[in-house]
């Protein structure tokens, strides 16, 4: 009976410190310490750029076993901007991510694999305009450690490329406007 | 033909200000319609809504315009063989035209100066922005300047058929008023 309670107990701490080094952070999009952007080309000619004003997310990061960290995005394509009201009109609209129809747009990640000098690949499904697909994004490790409020931060800083049609977004710009650029800057403050 | 409307006649600023309205509203409405389906290499894709926001203004100038003629000039008295139910519903008809008319007119202003930018109007002049900033507001304002405008045009096929009526079935100076005959 003594030797099942102390292997609970042991279990238990196993636990607690395993949880404890696999540390879950809250992406800080209230204090706006994360950025979610995009860019596509206009005509070939320059960069359009805007970016998703309303999203939230945690993750998940173990400085002893990487590969098992995690995330999860919740983005409101809705809040689309462009920096120009008549555009992001139609951008929210049936031609683009008609977020009447699909309101909500996720990434989950499944895979993680850190690379020498605080790089990584981030691999997950996508889920925008109601279509899932598997992506794969370049992350870069920024850093990590106390705030001056008390907390614990970390960031990263991703980016990815999109084709348009394969989520259902087939509305034509053109030839040199097929792709889009995402660049994601995520800082999470960890769970206490 | 005199200018000012008489107890018995429309004058003619009066009919010109009518029918330029009508023109400019069906143009906007089939113009309005037709620019939101065009792709982004069509030519008129941007040309379209510069002329759809450029008339839009001019036609709410000409409408403040007409309102002020209209209250300082007194309309015809309806024809006696009107009966007071017909003349209750022209009236209501009428006075609904013109509010639809400056709403669905304030609603189009609302969408392009959502951000805070001006319209500008046949590159002569532009509007600044006033109410702008609120929270999906070329959403809401897109949402309702296109209800108010299928409104406008069902209330103006109204008062079209009514007019019609006039003239064919009762065969009475209604329409024929209109026109300055």
């Amino acid at each position: 009976m003594k030797r099942v309670i102390i292997c609970a107990l042991l279990a238990a701490l196993a636990a607690v410190t395993g949880a404890a080094q696999a540390a879950d952070y809250v992406i800080d999009s209230k204090g706006a310490h994360a950025t979610i952007q995009f860019r596509i080309k206009h005509l070939g000619y320059s960069w359009l750029t805007g970016r998703f004003n309303r999203f939230d997310g945690q993750f998940s990061y173990d400085e002893n076993n990487p590969s098992a960290s995690k995330i999860t995005v919740n983005i409101d394509p809705a809040s689309i901007d462009s920096n120009h009201a008549e555009r992001d009109k139609h951008l929210r609209g049936k031609d683009f991510l008609d977020v009447n129809k699909f309101p909500r747009a996720t990434f989950v990640s499944t895979a993680y694999e850190e690379q020498a000098g605080g790089k990584a690949t981030l691999r997950g499904e996508l889920t925008l305009h109601g279509v899932t697909r598997p992506i794969s994004i370049d992350v870069e490790h920024i850093g990590h450690g106390p705030d001056p409020w008390g907390g614990y931060r970390r960031g990263f800083a991703g980016s990815t490329q999109l084709t348009l049609k394969d989520f259902g977004i087939n509305y034509d710009l053109g030839p040199a406007s097929r792709e889009v650029e995402l660049f994601l800057s995520i800082e999470g403050i960890r769970k206490p | 033909m005199q200018w000012r409307n008489s107890n018995t006649r429309w004058g003619w600023m009066a009919i010109l200000l009518h029918w330029l309205t009508a023109g400019v509203v069906i143009g906007l409405f089939l113009l309005g319609d037709w620019m939101v389906e065009l792709t982004y290499y069509d030519p008129w894709y941007k040309t379209a809504p510069w002329l759809h926001k450029s008339s839009g203004v001019l036609l709410f100038v000409l409408t403040v315009a007409r309102l002020l003629w209209r209250s300082g000039t007194p309309s015809p008295a309806p024809l006696a063989s009107h009966t007071p139910l017909e003349r209750r519903a022209a009236s209501t008809v009428h006075h609904l035209l013109y509010l639809l008319l400056v709403a669905v007119m304030l609603s189009g202003y609302l969408i392009s100066s959502a951000d805070g930018r001006g319209i500008e109007v046949f590159g002569w002049f532009e509007v600044p922005a006033t109410l702008h900033g609120i929270a999906q507001q070329e959403e809401i304002a897109g949402t309702i300047h296109r209800l108010l405008t299928y409104t406008l045009i069902a209330v103006a096929l109204l008062h079209a058929l009514a007019a019609l009526k006039h003239h064919f079935f009762d065969k009475d100076r209604t329409l024929k008023r209109m026109l300055g005959l």
